[in-house]
C-alpha cells in the first residue's frame, strides 16, 4: 500500500516535472495535495476508530454508541449520513445534466424530515432498542416481523452501498488513476475497519468530521461560483442557458408524466422514513428532547447543504461545460457530444478545480472519499445489525445470547456485508448513482415504512397483517423495479419495460398499506386479539417514554 | 408496564392532553408539509410550464426556483416549530404524568 502510493507520488512528480497537466494525462496526473489530505483523513479516522475500540465494550456500544450522543451532533451525523455521494456528486451532477430536475430531487429528499419527526421520532425513541425491528416487532411475533423488517433494511442497505460504491470508484479512478476495482476494493476494506472496530462510535465521529469538511467545502465552492457573477443569480442563471439552452430553468424530462412523479415523491418522503441506517440514529441519543433536536438540526444541515449543489450544478455549467481541461476528448470526437471526464457525476469534482486549482481539488476528492467511506459505515453497520440483533439474536436465538457474541456475530455480518458492497460495486459500474438510491428508497417506503408507521399508530395491526402486507410491498417494490426501465431495459436490455414508469413506489407503497389493512383486520385469530390488546400499553409508552429507560439498560 | 398502570395513565387529565395536542398538531404539521410537497410535485406533473415561468420578461430566472427554494426553506421552520413547542410545552405535560406514577 504504501510503496503504491510513493511510487504514484513519485510518477505525478515526472508528470508535472514535464510540463503535460492537460489533455489526457490529466486523467491519470495524481493531484499531491489530495493524497496528503486524504491520508490525513484515513489516519485521522483510524485514529478515532482506534479510541472508539476501547470503548465498545458491550453490543449497546457497538450498536448505539453507548447512547450518549447530543442532539446537535446526532443531527450533524444524521445529516452526514444522508449527504452521501449519491447526493453530492450524483445530485450536483444530476443539476449539470438538467438544472431544474436535480432541484426536484433534493426537495424530495428532503420533504420526508419534517414528517419523521411529526411522526416517527419519538415513538421510534421511546419503543426501540438498537434497530427498527425492535420497534416494527414490539407486541407482535418476533421471528416472522423481524425476518421481514430485517429483509428490508439489508435489500435497502446493499442497494444504497452499491450508489456509494460507485461513487467512490468512479472518484478514485479519476483522482488516483487506480484501476476501478482496486478502488472500490480499497474503501470497502477501509470501512470493514472502521465498522468492525470502532462499530457505532466510530461510525458517528468519522461521519461528524466528515459532514464539517463536506458542508464547509461545499459552501467554498458555491461561494466562489457567486462571486464570480457578484452574486446575483440572474448573471449566473443567464450565463448558463447562454451554454445549456432555457429549459434547464424548468422541470424537464426526469418527471414528465403524473405517475411518475407522483411516485418519486412518495418513495422519497416515505422512503427517508423507513432508511435503517437513519433510524438506527436516533438509538444513539438519551431521550426523546434530544431525537427531536437532531431531526432539527439534521433538516437545516441537509436543506442548506442541497441549496449549495443546486449552486454547485449550476456552477459547473458554467465552468466545466464545454471547458477543454474538463473535455473527454476521446468521447468528444467519436460524437460531437461535450461530455467530461468521468461523467456527470464528476461536475463537482471538476468545479472544486476550476475554482480553487489543485489544492482545493484534492481538497474536495478527499472530502468526497470521506464522504463515501463514512456513509458506507453507517450503512453496512444497519445492515449488520439487522443479521446480528434482529436475525441472529432475536430470531435464531430467541433472545437468549449474551451482548459479546452478538457483538461478534455483527463483526462477522460486516466483513460480509463489505465483500458483497466490493462485488455489487464492480457489478453497477455503469449504471447512474442517483436512480439507484432511488430504488432504495422505493424498497425502503414500501417494506419498512408501511410495518414501522402502522406499528406504532395502528391498534389493529397483526402478525398476519404485518408479514402478508410488508411481504407484498418488498416483492411488489423489488418485481416493478426489475421490470421497469432502469433495470429492464437498460441493464437487460430488452426493448421495452414491462412496468413503464421508473419509480414504483405509488403502486407497491399502497399494496403494502392495503395488504396490511386486509390481513389484520380479517385476522380473527386469539394472538391478533392479544397483539391488538397489547397496543394500550405500547402506545402509552410510544407518547411518553415511561419503561424505555429501563428497557435500554438489558 | 401492567394493567393498573396503563389504566392510570390512561386516565390522566395530563396524558390526555398531551396526546390530543401533540398528534393534533403533528397531523397539522404534517398535513401542511404533505400539501405544500405533493402541490410542487403534482404542479411539475401536471404543468410543468407553470414553473418555468420567467420572472419577469427579460430574465431567464424561473418561478420554479424562488418556489423550490422556499420549499426547502418551509420545511426546516416546521421542524423548528414543531422541536420549539415539543421541547417546552409537551415535555413538561409528559414530566407531570412521570411525576404522578412516582407519588404513587
Amino acid at each position: 500500500m504504501n510503496r503504491t502510493i510513493l511510487f504514484l507520488i513519485l510518477g505525478s512528480m515526472a508528470v508535472f516535472a514535464s510540463g503535460a497537466i492537460e489533455g489526457e494525462v490529466q486523467k491519470q496526473a495524481l493531484n499531491m495535495s489530495a493524497i496528503v489530505m486524504f491520508l490525513i483523513f484515513v489516519s485521522a479516522t483510524l485514529g478515532i476508530t482506534y479510541w472508539a475500540a476501547k470503548r465498545t465494550k458491550s453490543a449497546k456500544d457497538f450498536y448505539t454508541a453507548g447512547g450518549g450522543i447530543t442532539g446537535f451532533q446526532n443531527g450533524m451525523a444524521i445529516a452526514g449520513d444522508y449527504m452521501s455521494a449519491a447526493s453530492f456528486l450524483g445530485i450536483s451532477g444530476l443539476v449539470y445534466m438538467k438544472g431544474y430536475d436535480g432541484l426536484i430531487y433534493s426537495i424530495g429528499f428532503l420533504v420526508g424530515w419534517p414528517i419523521i419527526l411529526f411522526m416517527i421520532a419519538e415513538p421510534l425513541r421511546n419503543l426501540g432498542k438498537y434497530t427498527f425491528s425492535d420497534v416494527a416487532s414490539y407486541r407482535l411475533r418476533q421471528t416472522p416481523v423481524r425476518t421481514l423488517a430485517a429483509s428490508g433494511s439489508i435489500a435497502t442497505v446493499v442497494l444504497y452501498l452499491i450508489a456509494q460504491m460507485v461513487g467512490a470508484g468512479k472518484l478514485i479512478e479519476l483522482l488516483f488513476g487506480l484501476d476501478y476495482e482496486i478502488a472500490v476494493i480499497l474503501v470497502g476494506v477501509l470501512m470493514i475497519l472502521y465498522v468492525t472496530f470502532g462499530g457505532m462510535l466510530a461510525t458517528t465521529w468519522v461521519q461528524i468530521i466528515k459532514a464539517f469538511l463536506l458542508l464547509s467545502g461545499a459552501t467554498f465552492m458555491a461561494v466562489a461560483v457567486m462571486a464570480h457573477y457578484d452574486f446575483s443569480f440572474g448573471a449566473l442563471f443567464t450565463h448558463a442557458t447562454e451554454l445549456k439552452g432555457i429549459a434547464i430553468m424548468s422541470p424537464g424530462g426526469l418527471v414528465s408524466d403524473p405517475v411518475s412523479a407522483i411516485s418519486l415523491g412518495i418513495a422519497l418522503m416515505f422512503g427517508t422514513a423507513g432508511l435503517p441506517h437513519i433510524l438506527m440514529r436516533f438509538f444513539t441519543v438519551s431521550d426523546a428532547k434530544e431525537a427531536r433536536k437532531s431531526v432539527f438540526y439534521a433538516t437545516g444541515f441537509i436543506g442548506y447543504f442541497y441549496i449549495l449543489t443546486f449552486i454547485i450544478g449550476f456552477g459547473a455549467i458554467v465552468m466545466v461545460f464545454k471547458n477543454p481541461a474538463y473535455l473527454d476528448v476521446v468521447k468528444h470526437a467519436v460524437d460531437g457530444t461535450y461530455p467530461i471526464l468521468g461523467g456527470s457525476n464528476m461536475a463537482a469534482i471538476h468545479l472544486s478545480h476550476a475554482v480553487g486549482g489543485d489544492f482545493f481539488l484534492g481538497f474536495i476528492s478527499a472530502v468526497a472519499f470521506a464522504t463515501i467511506l463514512a456513509v458506507v459505515s453507517g450503512l453496512t453497520l444497519a445492515g449488520a445489525s439487522a443479521i446480528s440483533h434482529d436475525l441472529y439474536a432475536s430470531v435464531f436465538k430467541r433472545g437468549n445470547v449474551d451482548s459479546m457474541k452478538e457483538m461478534r456475530v455483527s463483526k462477522i455480518a460486516t466483513v460480509i456485508l463489505g465483500i458483497v458492497a466490493i462485488i455489487m460495486g464492480i457489478m453497477f459500474e455503469k449504471q447512474n448513482i442517483a436512480f439507484v438510491v432511488g430504488l432504495a428508497f422505493a424498497i425502503a417506503a414500501s417494506a419498512n415504512f408501511p410495518i414501522l408507521f402502522l406499528s406504532m399508530y395502528w391498534s389493529k395491526l397483526t402478525t398476519r397483517g404485518a408479514v402478508a402486507g410488508g411481504s407484498i410491498g418488498l416483492l411488489t417494490a423489488i418485481v416493478l423495479v426489475i421490470i421497469s426501465p432502469t433495470v429492464w431495459v437498460k441493464i437487460l436490455g430488452y426493448k421495452t419495460a414491462i412496468f413503464p414508469y421508473e419509480h414504483p413506489a405509488l403502486f407497491s407503497v399502497v399494496a403494502a398499506f392495503v395488504a396490511i389493512w386486509f390481513f389484520s383486520i380479517t385476522d380473527k385469530s386469539q394472538s391478533a386479539k392479544e397483539e391488538q390488546e397489547a397496543f394500550e400499553a405500547q402506545f402509552i409508552r410510544s407518547q411518553t417514554g415511561i419503561g424505555a429507560e429501563g428497557a435500554s439498560q438489558h | 408496564m401492567n394493567k393498573e398502570l396503563v389504566q392510570k395513565i390512561k386516565n390522566d387529565p395530563n396524558y390526555q392532553e398531551l396526546v390530543s395536542k401533540r398528534s393534533g398538531f403533528a397531523i397539522k404539521l404534517s398535513v401542511a408539509m404533505l400539501a405544500v410537497y405533493f402541490a410542487f410535485i403534482l404542479a411539475i406533473a401536471f404543468s410543468p410550464a407553470t414553473l418555468g415561468t420567467p420572472l419577469s420578461a427579460n430574465s431567464v430566472t424561473t418561478i420554479g426556483i424562488p418556489i423550490g427554494i422556499a420549499v426547502i426553506i418551509f420545511a426546516f421552520i416546521l421542524t423548528g416549530i414543531y422541536t420549539k413547542r415539543a421541547n417546552s410545552e409537551f415535555d413538561d405535560l409528559n414530566n407531570k404524568i412521570k411525576n404522578s406514577i412516582k407519588e404513587h
